[in-house]
C-alpha cells in the first residue's frame, strides 16, 4: 500500500511538471498480459533513438559550416519519437529548436540544443525510476497507478 | 489452404520511417484485432503490394502480377506523411495511380497539423488524415473504412 502511494505521488509529480503527458498513459494502457513489456521496449527504444539523434545534433552544430537543414531534420525526429513517448519537456525543447533552425540563429540553437540535453537526461533519470518502481508493484502483484 | 471469411482478420500494411512508432501503430492495431504489416519506406510498401517502384524498374521480363499471393491482401494501408525517400502524399498518389489497387483505402499521419497538406491528401484521395500520436480512438475510425475496402476488393476480383 505504501508503495503504490510512493509511486502514485512520485508519477503524479512527473505529470505535474510536464515532464510526462496524456501520451505516456495512452502507451501504458495498451500494455497488457500479452503484451507485458511494451511500455519498456518503447521507452528503451525512445533512450537510443534520442541518444544517437543528440550525438548528430552536437556534430552537425559543430561543423564549420552548419546545415540547417539537417538539423532540423534531426530535431524533427526528435520530437516526433518524445512525442510519442510523452515526454513532453523533450519536445517542447525540439518545438523552440526547430523555430531557430528556421531562422538559422546560430547561437540559439546551441542554447537549445543544451536544453535538450538537459530535458533528456532529467525524463531518461524519472522513466527508468519510475518504470523500476512500478515493476515492483507489478512483482509484488499489485496494479500500477494511472494519471488522468 | 485458403483462409474462409470467418477467420479473415482485417489486414493494415504501416508504412512509417520511426522505429517507435511502427511499434506503436503496430501494438494499436494489434489491439484491434487487425493484422499487422509494418514497413519502414513507401518502396517497401510498393514492394509488398506487389507493385513495381518506377524509379528503381528492374530489367525482369515479367512484372509480379499484384495480389497474387492470398496472404498479402491489403484492406488498408496507413502511412507516416514526411518520410525520407519516398513521401506518404507520392506513396498514396501511386496507390491511386494503381489500377490493380486504387480500391485500397489509405489513411495518413502526420505530426504537423498543416491544413495545405491535409486537405491535398485528402483531395488526393486519403480517407482520414491522423495526427500523431495517433491514439485509441483515431484507429477505432478505421473499421467502415476497412469493411469497404474488402467490399471494393470483392467487386473488383469478380469484374
Amino acid at each position: 500500500m505504501e508503495m503504490w502511494r510512493q509511486v502514485f505521488q512520485y508519477k503524479e509529480s512527473l505529470f505535474r511538471e510536464g515532464i510526462l503527458d496524456a501520451q505516456f498513459t495512452q502507451l501504458q494502457q495498451l500494455q497488457d498480459e500479452s503484451n507485458p513489456d511494451f511500455v519498456a521496449e518503447v521507452v528503451s527504444l525512445f533512450f537510443e533513438d534520442s541518444e544517437r539523434l543528440i550525438n548528430d545534433l552536437t556534430r552537425a552544430l559543430e561543423q564549420k559550416c552548419i546545415d540547417f537543414k539537417k538539423v532540423d531534420a534531426h530535431v524533427h525526429q526528435l520530437k516526433g519519437s518524445s512525442s510519442s513517448v510523452g515526454a513532453q519537456k523533450v519536445k517542447n525543447a525540439c518545438i523552440t529548436f526547430r523555430n531557430f533552425c528556421d531562422e538559422q540563429n546560430i547561437e540559439a540553437c546551441f542554447s537549445c540544443l543544451q536544453l535538450v540535453k538537459q530535458e533528456y537526461l532529467l525524463v531518461k533519470n524519472k522513466l527508468e525510476t519510475l518504470l523500476r518502481m512500478e515493476q515492483q508493484i507489478l512483482a509484488a502483484g499489485g496494479a500500477i497507478p494511472m494519471i488522468e | 489452404m485458403g483462409s474462409g471469411p470467418a477467420d479473415a482478420k482485417f489486414h493494415v500494411l504501416a508504412v512509417d520511417d520511426s522505429l517507435i512508432d511502427r511499434k506503436l501503430i503496430e501494438r494499436l492495431l494489434k489491439s484491434s484485432s487487425f493484422q499487422v504489416t509494418a514497413v519502414d519506406s513507401g518502396s517497401k510498401a510498393l514492394q509488398f503490394l506487389g507493385l513495381q517502384d518506377d524509379e528503381k524498374r528492374d530489367p525482369q521480363p515479367t512484372p509480379v502480377p499484384p495480389n497474387h499471393h492470398q496472404e498479402t491482401e491489403v484492406n488498408l494501408i496507413i502511412t507516416d506523411y514526411c518520410m525520407p525517400g519516398m513521401t506518404g502524399y507520392e506513396l498514396l498518389r501511386k496507390i491511386k495511380e494503381s489500377k490493380s489497387l486504387n480500391y485500397i483505402p489509405v489513411v495518413i499521419m502526420s505530426s504537423e497539423n498543416i491544413p495545405t497538406r491535409i486537405n491535398r491528401c485528402l483531395e488526393e484521395g486519403a480517407e482520414e488524415f491522423f495526427l500523431k500520436p495517433v491514439q485509441m480512438h483515431d484507429v477505432n475510425k478505421l473499421r467502415p473504412h476497412l469493411m469497404r475496402g474488402k467490399q471494393s476488393q470483392e467487386t473488383t476480383k469478380h469484374q
